[in-house]
């Protein structure tokens, strides 16, 4: 199972990165930076390699750095990897960035202060996660000063060890963990639910923290240099919400479920159409359907289609495009981010009506 | 609702509902008042949304609020103890977000208020602008200056914790928002203290009535004394 997450930790986006041309000061320009940007961290946090490599064309001034591509402003705050994921879905080796240290656009961006911001920002994801996995955030606010440092350091450093020694501590096991083992035992099968947890302590049931990054076609592509390249970030649908888990005897949660759950306008995936007319306490819950325990997957699969109006076209993780029959918890397992955070990115195909054209 | 094993928080379906109940109540209560207005928000902004969604957010835009620095003492606290906001004596101010005539501050300040449901922490997030006349964005401690007195205490206390600048979840600017990392804590104890709330059939649409009430104050609003009478 470490090599999963070994892999993860170990990519990096090859950049080059470019000074904008209105900051050029210098003849001749400066030539672009190239450097390894780890995919699970975050652009600011590059600044000081790069910096040095452009100070002497720089106009006098502050600096507030931002980065872009095509003429996106990129936010900050969404790992390096997710960004490179998302917008640039025929992979673009190095990956051509521009680079600005004036004019923060201030009322598109969130405020960066370097490395501070970034590893606040960081640390909230974390509380967050930490909220959706237990219901509270105390075990990530009562972690030690040295060992907060330590866990910034680690996902700073990319140093797997030393996270995982130092995030043990904040007890943030996610449902479905027991899946790992079920998956080296070559079942794939959930165990009966009994509730919250069953008798060896296993979570069955609870919520995953998933970042979606969904964006939508209307025509098909065969080649990704054929997909429509995203230049705002308003045609991208953020859904910061968590992939509720109920286990359910004889069926495997896959990532492709976990993808439909979050789209429950274009996919009905029954067993979550109640999910909210339950609550947890007090009144009864509604069960899970049980007529869906028959079906085997690909049937499930194709029955989807015919009452859902769009299609899942490409769902990237840590930029791989994993077979969406394989159980969600493993793809969490080892494909999270340090703030144990799923980053998701998933295009769409919807079917338009065709509006018949006048010969 | 049994309250003693209930955390505090709601559904996006709960909150959709209370949103409708405090859109109407607002309207029939404060009629000579902005009226908020639910904002539906279909998540895949490239396809026309054909059905009623549940998504989206409730919205109060281009508001003056009164800032209440010398009120501080009266207002109610969040709840450490039991309280009911309709009983404490408040100022008796029916319309509660318009200001007539010039403040005492050198120029007027708008707010825009969201309130956006959070998937992640399952409650309501104040969501918050706040510009001059000419739509220039106050700075960070410019606000501080503007926000009722017990506020601007709290949030040097603790800025990073309180109100932070995030991004609008679903309109790609930054915005300033409070944190929603204990609200489901007290909002049950906020319920548990008032044993008429608890006893209330129609607890979800008192939910964020109350929540607002609280909330608000941080920004300076303050709710129709009728809103709060429920019962």
């Amino acid at each position: 199972m470490m090599e999963a997450q070994k892999y993860v930790w170990e990519g990096a986006i090859p950049l080059q990165i470019h000074l904008h041309e209105s900051e050029v000061t210098t003849l001749p320009p400066p030539l672009p930076a190239l450097i390894l940007a780890p995919r699970i961290g975050y652009l600011p946090l590059l600044i000081p390699h790069i910096k040095p490599h452009f100070s002497s064309a720089l106009p006098p001034g502050v600096d507030t750095v931002w980065f872009e591509y095509k003429g996106l402003p990129l936010k900050w705050y969404i790992p390096t990897g997710v960004l490179f994921d998302l917008l640039c879905v025929e992979p673009e080796r190095p990956w051509n960035l521009t680079v600005h240290f004036r004019g923060y656009p201030g009322n598109i961006l969130i405020p960066c202060e370097g490395e501070d911001s970034v590893k606040w920002s960081f640390i909230n994801s974390l509380k967050e996660a930490s909220y959706i996995i237990n219901g509270n955030c105390k075990n990530v606010m009562n972690i030690s000063q040295p060992d907060q440092v330590e866990l910034w350091h680690s996902v700073f450093n990319g140093n797997l060890e030393a996270y995982l020694k130092v995030s043990s501590k904040l007890k943030l096991g996610t449902a479905g963990h027991e899946y790992s083992a079920n998956l080296s035992s070559g079942s794939f099968v959930s165990r009966q639910s009994a509730g919250d947890t069953d008798a060896t302590g296993q979570v069955k049931t609870g919520r995953v923290p998933v970042r979606l990054y969904v964006w939508g076609v209307s025509e098909d592509f065969d080649d990704l240099e054929d997909a429509p390249q995203i230049d705002s970030w308003d045609k991208i649908s953020y859904i910061n919400r968590p992939v509720e888990i109920h286990g359910e005897e004889g069926k495997c949660f896959t990532l492709l479920d976990a993808v439909k759950s979050l789209l429950p306008e274009h996919f009905q995936y029954k067993s979550l159409t109640n999910e909210e007319s339950s609550k947890e306490e007090g009144e009864d819950e509604q069960k899970v359907p049980s007529e869906e325990g028959g079906e085997n997957l690909s049937e499930y699969v194709e029955s989807c289609y015919p009452s859902d109006n769009a299609e899942v076209k490409l769902v990237r993780i840590q930029g791989i495009e994993p077979k969406l029959e394989i159980p969600f918890s493993w793809v969490v397992h080892n494909l999270m981010n340090p703030e144990h955070f799923l980053h998701v990115c998933v295009c769409l195909k919807f079917s338009q009506v065709k509006i018949p054209s006048d010969g | 609702m049994d309250i003693s094993s209930w955390d505090g928080t709601i559904s996006l379906a709960e909150f959709h509902a209370a949103a409708c109940a405090l859109v109407e109540k607002w309207k029939k209560v404060s009629s000579a008042s902005p009226p908020w207005s639910w904002v539906s928000c279909p998540k895949q902004p490239w396809v026309a949304s054909h059905e009623v969604s549940v998504e989206g957010y409730l919205s109060l835009e281009n508001i003056i609020l009164v800032s209440i620095k010398e009120e501080h003492d009266e207002l109610p606290s969040f709840p450490q103890k039991e309280e009911t906001s309709c009983s404490d004596k408040e100022e008796s101010i029916d319309i509660a977000t318009l200001v007539q005539g010039q403040s005492d501050h050198d120029e007027i300040c708008y707010y825009d208020l969201h309130i956006v449901y959070s998937a992640p922490y399952r409650v309501p997030v104040l969501y918050f602008r706040v510009y001059y006349s000419d739509g220039e964005p106050l700075q960070f401690e410019d606000i501080k200056k503007h926000l009722p007195a017990h506020s601007a205490k709290t949030l040097l206390d603790s800025k990073w914790t309180f109100i932070t600048q995030e991004e609008h979840p679903y309109l790609n600017r930054p915005w300033y928002k409070l944190h929603p990392c204990g609200t489901g804590e007290w909002m049950k104890l906020l319920f548990q203290g008032d044993v008429s709330l608890a006893r209330n059939g129609a607890a979800i649409e008192v939910y964020l009535i109350s929540w607002l009430s609280f909330v608000g104050q941080v920004v300076g609003l303050r709710i129709p004394y009728e809103m709060l009478n429920q019962l």
